[in-house]
């Protein structure tokens, strides 16, 4: 495969030698962008335009590429420069702010804000020498987990499939990853938005300890869960690119002190010795039928839990222990908790749009400051934004609060919980990583789940609780189901252990080098 | 099975929220609202003992992981433009802003 088939650190390893350009990595991808992108999501865009087009993009910065690429092979030129990831093409989910672009977080109401300033994730990529391509689509404000609340249409699509949704909240960042558009893109997760997209478009996506990278420049949903991290077709990709973005940031308080470490030189270390852990609470979902009002108990695809098997073997054979039966018990309330807390956030963090400062505000003649408000927020919100705000208010209302979200807060302590114990070392289980299916599905149809908030938000269920836990999480690509969807497995370390989590995917992915399902390529023209 | 949510206590959220929304907009929002209190109720069920605390966020923080608290410094900002060219209406350098009306409070 040409240019556009590189990882990111053989492209910056050459860039650096001078065996190609910048600007010639540029110009390949961009080229095949126009190949397989299609239209960018617009207001007022139409959903079903294209459908066998990815249509990752929101904003295309070509000219700020261009500038960019220009003056780093200048640089290198001069022998001035030796970033880590000189040349690479980075995608940017567009939640996050880029000076001088528009940064819309998919929403109506942020369509025309251009931001003032440079989120740090994004600074520290281009201070490495990523070429920053553009602005990625998502869920509205990342509400939800197939991009298709976005206002922003044609959403992103599947590229192994474009019938079916890339997942989300972050899938313009995974499905431009999976199409070759870009060779990382930077995202976030909340509940999963890095790691279920990532499974659905079979690559690799990490979710952070909660703190390790910055959130400055993130424009927030929720404050106590939201975790920037990489999206990478390869786990050196990915070690490389959070080695660039984690790490103390003295413009967010919340970002942790703890010194961030060689994450690429323990890559190759191997398994021996570790214990890694199986539990059955992470091979069954529970959810609300709203049809008939029950709760619901299934067991998950039997082509799914067999991945997972089928991985732990692997990594037995490489020299690991594998503890079966971790008891996870509170795994299941993920989901109720999170549709507690997150929206008591989600709705402090929205309040801020009033048509007053920046973005939207109505066009229609309007009585007072209220009913421009009003007006404003009615017209610019989605749907998922409105449920959020009002769901939100309701359960953290002073007479309900106890109910609800004081209760939800003891919950995430008892998920919490269920990690320590699972991790400690004078435990019973004593396990260093929990391995399990990143999703309870492969990807959905495009149209198939969408407006069905309570059933769409449980296809986060298996990965929520490590974002109530603030733990790391990584989902790696570990083969196709019987309709040729990607399946994604998961792993869940303790906190600040994303070296040790690279490292077992680095194994697995040495294990699984040569199987025949690594030759597939999704189904979009690519380059040969 | 009755809702939670009214529609009394539905608009009264509305209007707090201050959202004006479509026959249909609300329709779906109060629906989509009452199945998700229903599957928040399996929350009530669970044994929560009295000593467990509330966590914030996952991670407790502490010395060890996170810095203290800095002063707050007042500083200019070099480009308070850029800000307030983002701003729908403008004059003489402020945001200009409907009639702001008079409520007494209760």
């Amino acid at each position: 495969m040409d240019i556009v088939g590189l990882p990111a650190w053989e492209i910056a390893d050459k860039v650096r030698r001078k065996v190609i350009s910048a600007r010639e990595v540029l110009d390949a991808h961009l080229s095949h962008i126009r190949d397989v992108d299609g239209v960018s999501g617009s207001i007022n865009g139409d959903k079903g335009n294209e459908p066998e087009k990815i249509h990752a993009f929101i904003t295309l910065t070509e000219d700020r590429a261009r500038k960019q690429a220009m003056e780093l092979d200048e640089k290198i030129a001069a022998g001035e420069f030796s970033g880590s990831l000189a040349g690479v093409p980075v995608t940017i989910k567009d939640i996050f702010c880029v000076e001088s672009t528009p940064s819309t977080a998919a929403s109506k109401i942020l369509a025309n804000f251009v931001a003032p300033y440079t989120a740090t994730p994004v600074t520290r990529l281009e201070k490495a020498g990523a070429i920053v391509l553009g602005k990625v689509n998502l869920d509205e404000f990342t509400y939800g987990s197939s991009s298709e609340s976005s206002a922003f249409q044609p959403s992103s699509r599947n590229p192994w499939n474009t019938d079916r949704v890339p997942g989300g909240s972050s899938g313009g960042s995974a499905a431009a990853v999976a199409g070759y558009e870009s060779t990382l893109s930077l995202g976030t997760d909340t509940a999963g938005s890095i790691r279920q997209p990532a499974a659905f478009c079979g690559v690799i996506g990490m979710k952070p300890t909660y703190g390790r990278v910055s959130r400055y420049g993130l424009i927030a949903f929720g404050s106590s869960l939201d975790c920037p991290g990489p999206i990478a077709r390869n786990i050196t990709d990915a070690a490389l690119m959070l080695q660039v973005i984690a790490g103390r940031d003295l413009l967010d308080a919340t970002s942790a002190t703890v010194p961030v470490p060689g994450y690429t030189a323990e890559l190759d270390k191997g398994v021996k010795g570790m214990r890694i852990g199986l539990s059955p609470d992470y091979f069954r979902i529970t959810y609300f039928d709203s049809g008939s009002g029950d709760l619901v108990e299934q067991l998950l695809p039997e082509e799914i839990k067999l991945k997972v098997i089928e991985a732990a073997e692997k990594l037995q054979k490489m020299g690991a222990t594998i503890v079966e039966n971790v008891s996870m018990p509170h795994t299941k309330y993920g989901i109720p908790a999170y549709f507690v807390i997150s929206r008591v956030e989600a709705a402090s963090n929205l309040h801020r749009y009033d048509g007053v400062k920046y973005g939207y505000r109505t066009h229609e003649q309007v009585s007072n400051l209220s009913d421009m408000y009003r007006k404003s927020r009615g017209q610019a919100f989605g749907l998922q934004p409105k449920l959020r705000i009002l769901m939100g208010m309701y359960v953290s209302a002073e007479q309900y609060s106890e109910q609800y979200y004081n209760r939800a807060l003891r919950i995430r302590s008892l998920i919490r919980r269920d990690f320590e114990e699972a991790f400690d070392p004078n435990g019973k289980y004593r396990i260093n990583v929990l391995l399990t299916p990143t999703t309870p599905t492969t990807a959905f149809k495009v149209g198939g789940m969408y407006g069905d908030s309570v059933l769409m938000q449980y296809a986060d269920q298996l990965t929520v609780p490590g974002n109530h836990a603030g733990i790391p999480g990584i989902s790696i690509p570990a083969g196709f189901d019987k309709d040729g969807l990607p399946i994604g497995i998961q792993i869940l370390g303790p906190d600040f252990s994303e070296a040790l989590l690279l490292r077992i995917s680095r194994a697995y992915e040495n294990a699984t080098e040569t199987e025949d399902w690594r030759l597939k390529k999704p189904a979009i023209n690519l380059p040969n | 099975m009755s809702d939670e949510i009214t529609s009394d206590i539905f608009w009264h959220l509305v209007e707090l929220a201050a959202l004006e929304l479509t026959t249909e907009e609300a329709e779906y929002l109060r629906k989509e609202m009452n199945n998700q209190l229903r599957s928040i109720h399996e929350l009530a069920a669970i044994p929560i003992e009295s000593e467990v605390p509330i966590a914030s966020h996952g991670i407790p923080y502490n010395e060890s992981n996170s810095a203290s608290n800095r002063q707050d410094v007042w500083r200019p900002y070099k480009e308070a433009g850029k800000i307030l060219s983002q701003a729908p209406e403008t004059e003489e350098g402020y945001i200009v802003v409907p009639e702001i009306p008079h409520k007494d409070l209760d």
